[in-house]
């Protein structure tokens, strides 16, 4: 499974990334991380950051952040 | 007067001050984020799209009073706005206007200064968010964005239809989120407010940024570039101070310099702006402030 964080890395976009690490390992479920900062790949997927993009699939944009259980729940619909 | 008596009197002005402003911020922000579930990106996106170019940069300025994201967040929703052809000069009112119009500005203005307040900085944040949209949108600086941003191929998902279990849900979120970020701001804020309103006589402020001194406007604005972000710490300050004698255009063009001109939103928009049109937002933004302070000190 392949997980994207989209933003520029401001506060909101690390709390995110710990969210969904969090996320993975109350799961017990592997993934690839990735950070995603540049705003030429971000633009292709949401409107607002933070996003969370998972299997090219986007599951969140904006504020407020996701809950850990919500992001849980995503990661299972993809895996 | 004795010491007690300044004394009390900050603590008064303490202890009134901040229960008023916190549960403005739970009542306003609840609605401003109600509102906001019915503005997702897209339909902003379809909104700005539609209209003819001037109705364009006012409803911008409009629009951007719901979206108060800081800027990192805004640049995405700027990329998406041109490449569906909204007009460079509509996308940069709403570039002004989502920083400098933001709900914790509104609710501690409305909450401190008093409602008169509060809608005359809209109406000024607006007023220059879409004239500085409308001539940057004359000069024709389309070449000025950065090339990259006209090349992205978006996946955007459509729009999904939400509840009002979820609308409620999402602003509730969303109070929570702010209030934990800004309410120990608020309490330092309005406790240094607090003690200047106490202990600091009015013949000082006034002396020195009353209406007399003919800078004052100017030297407001360099100071509160630096202050990016803490609208919520800097406004009860700004506050005693005007109680002082600091004039009405001083402080807006004050508080606007400190959510609409920030040194990280310079450098992050440099991402997606060209050198010569970044410093002509910032210029054009920057001149609208002096103004609306000199024009609202000449007023009043």
């Amino acid at each position: 499974m392949e997980i994207k964080i989209l933003g520029p890395g401001c506060p909101n976009c690390q709390d995110l990334e710990r969210r969904v690490k969090q996320a993975l390992q109350e799961l017990k479920i592997e993934a690839t991380v990735t950070k995603v900062a540049d705003y030429a790949e971000i633009g292709k997927y949401v409107m607002m950051t933070p996003g969370v993009v998972i299997n090219e699939k986007v599951k969140h944009s904006g504020k407020p952040l996701p809950r850990v259980d919500q992001i849980k729940s995503w990661i299972l619909e993809e895996k | 007067m004795p010491k007690g008596g300044h004394l009390s009197e900050a603590l008064n002005f303490f202890l009134y001050d901040v229960p008023k402003i916190y549960f403005l911020l739970l009542i306003i922000v609840f609605v401003v984020a109600l509102v906001r579930t019915f503005l997702p990106p897209e339909r902003i996106r379809k909104i700005l799209s539609h209209e003819n170019e001037f109705l364009g940069n006012i409803s911008a300025a409009a629009l951007g009073i719901f979206t108060p994201f800081c800027t990192c967040s805004a640049i995405p929703l700027f990329i998406g706005m041109l490449e569906s052809g909204v007009p460079l000069g509509v996308t940069m009112s709403f570039l002004v206007s989502s920083p400098t119009i933001n709900e914790v500005a509104l609710i501690l203005l409305w909450g401190l200064f008093g409602w008169k307040v509060a809608v005359v900085y809209i109406l000024s944040g607006m007023l220059i968010a879409t004239l500085s949209g409308f001539i940057i949108g004359r000069l024709k600086m389309e070449k000025e964005v950065e090339p990259f941003v006209y090349n992205i191929k978006p996946v955007w998902e459509k729009e999904e239809s939400i509840s009002w279990r979820g609308r409620f849900e999402y602003a509730l979120e969303y109070v929570r989120e702010i209030f934990s970020q800004v309410w120990f701001y608020v309490l330092i804020g309005v406790a240094i407010g607090a003690l200047i309103h106490g202990y600091v006589p009015v013949e000082m402020v006034a002396r020195y940024a009353g209406n007399q001194n003919p800078f004052a406007v100017l030297i407001a604005v360099v100071i509160g570039v630096p202050l990016y972000s803490n609208a919520a710490g800097t406004i009860p300050i700004v506050q005693a101070l005007m109680e002082k004698g600091l004039a009405l255009g001083t402080t807006l063009a004050f508080m606007m310099a400190v959510t609409g001109l920030s040194l990280p939103e310079f450098i992050i928009l440099r991402k997606v702006l060209k050198p010569k049109l970044l410093l002509t937002f910032f210029g054009t933004v920057a001149l609208g402030i002096v103004l609306i302070g000199y024009l609202f000190n000449f007023i009043f």
